[in-house]
């Protein structure tokens, strides 16, 4: 069983590239930079005190699950999800729906996922790709991730969908059940620059937005008072993880930003946008320098104080062109 | 960032190549928006080896450990599958105080057949497996 209308195509990004693959099936013509920015999918935020291992938690994006969830209800489609008590009745569910040949998109770990390789295959619960068929014991998967479509034997994705640890999937699957009358795309997009105006502007302090990329330089440059050089050296490659490698379309998200605003710019017809795209542009190779720098701190390993104090630095000026750009960007909208 | 300045650096960790051909919004010479595929980066790819290495180390001490008799052998398969205490607490649903206790090379040997075979089964291994440990480096 394959439902042969529905297209693979690779996202940057996994959530946002779920929700395009599940809109565009059903007839919403949207792009990934489009979702992200609609979604308000941008974010940052540092919790020193959410540990992985030890290792305090930096992230380049909203909450797992708020993309999908504002774009549908912006655009006013209707989604249908569902959690389960059980593995059985989650794979049940998801052959029935398979069965009315709707695409499914579902939360997923990593970690059982063997078509990742093998270094890639954390706990990390809040991944999501969609079913699209299956064939004898093997489901059709289309992971954003990914290059092409692939398969997944069903036992490994039940684990996958039923993953213990923070945030447990609890076999979560969701489908667009029907499009409506949602907001035009103009008015979407521009809620969408809202809302993330406000998160990186009006978080409240000192772990969010702007803030937060300030308080993380600050946290930083203190790293080789507060541990040995080799924890410190874990911390900042973290950093780097979350900002490059776990599918951000580079930058932490603000490459991906910078296509969105340019797009909004066609949308809206504001030239002024093309300007800010360009200077999130700039942005996001700031982001990339800093990451390129701490890659070489990260390598020295001699938990030197001054090479800190300069990616702390670094960090800081990050912060006030963000805190800028954005106060710059919530005026034009 | 600008088409031409991709990286294209192979991800090689445990002497494997572990990249994934990834998605990158870049510039094209005029400023347009597009997007290519990229292998990975060096900057990134340093950070993922260094992460492995400290597992790697802490899944070698624990195994010391185990053969000195300091604890259990579920602490080297927690190690080794990559969990901590409360992810494996989760998957043997067991409460983690009592998974911690199980920790101990003294509560391990009390342990029953079922509740090592709920271990086992987290584990991908047999009961045997685990409670003889053995295990080559």
């Amino acid at each position: 069983m394959i439902i042969d209308n529905f297209h693979h195509r690779q996202s940057a990004h996994c959530e946002s590239g779920v929700t395009l693959s599940l809109l565009n099936h059903y007839g919403v013509a949207l792009t990934e930079p489009l979702v992200f920015g609609i979604g308000a999918g941008l974010f940052f935020g540092h919790l020193p005190f959410v540990k992985v291992n030890g290792i305090p938690g930096t992230t380049f994006r909203i909450w797992p699950g708020y993309i999908f969830k504002r774009v549908t209800k912006e655009l006013g489609v209707t989604i249908k999800t569902a959690s389960f008590s059980s593995p059985d009745k989650a794979m049940l569910a998801l052959d029935e729906a398979l069965q009315q040949k709707q695409p499914v998109g579902m939360q997923t770990s990593v970690f059982f996922l063997d078509y990742f390789p093998p270094a890639w295959r954390f706990h990390f619960n809040a991944h999501n790709l969609i079913a699209f068929g299956k064939e004898g014991d093997e489901y059709l998967i289309s992971d954003p991730v990914m290059q092409t479509a692939t398969r997944l034997r069903g036992d490994d994705l039940s684990k996958a969908r039923f993953a213990k640890g923070f945030p447990a999937p609890n076999g979560k699957m969701y489908f667009p059940v029907r499009t409506g009358d949602g907001k035009p795309l103009d008015k979407a997009v521009i809620s969408g620059i809202r809302k993330t105006c406000w998160f990186m502007l009006k978080s409240p302090p000192p772990f969010f937005g702007h803030n937060g990329i300030r308080f993380l330089g600050k946290k930083v440059a203190g790293y080789p008072e507060k541990m040995e050089p080799r924890k410190a050296a874990l911390c900042i490659g973290n950093i780097i993880r979350m900002q490059e490698e776990i599918g951000t379309g580079g930058g932490g998200f603000r490459f991906l930003y910078a296509a969105f605003l340019q797009e909004a710019a066609g949308i809206l017809k504001r030239d002024e946008l093309t300007g800010l795209s360009h200077t999130m542009t700039c942005i996001g190779d700031d982001w990339r320098n800093f990451a390129y720098a701490a890659a070489r701190v990260m390598k020295d390993r001699s938990g030197n104080l001054a090479t800190y104090r300069e990616l702390g630095d670094m960090l800081r000026q990050i912060a006030d062109k963000e805190k800028d750009f954005f106060t710059g960007l919530r005026k034009t909208v | 960032m600008n088409k031409d300045e991709v990286p294209q650096d192979k991800k090689i960790i445990h002497g494997e190549d572990n990249s994934i051909v990834k998605m990158l919004y870049v510039t094209d010479k005029d400023g347009r928006y597009g997007t290519t595929q990229y292998t990975g980066w060096d900057a990134e790819n340093l950070a993922l080896t260094q992460a492995w290495e400290d597992i790697d180390e802490k899944i070698e001490t624990t195994r010391q450990k185990v053969l000195q008799g300091e604890l259990s052998p579920i602490a080297y398969y927690m190690q080794k599958n990559l969990m901590d205490l409360p992810t494996l607490a989760g998957y043997v649903g067991f409460w983690k105080f009592r998974v911690k206790k199980h920790l101990q090379p003294a509560a391990f040997k009390k342990l029953s057949d079922t509740k090592l075979a709920r271990y086992a089964s987290v584990f991908n291994i047999s009961v045997d497996e685990l409670r003889h440990f053995r295990l080559p480096a």
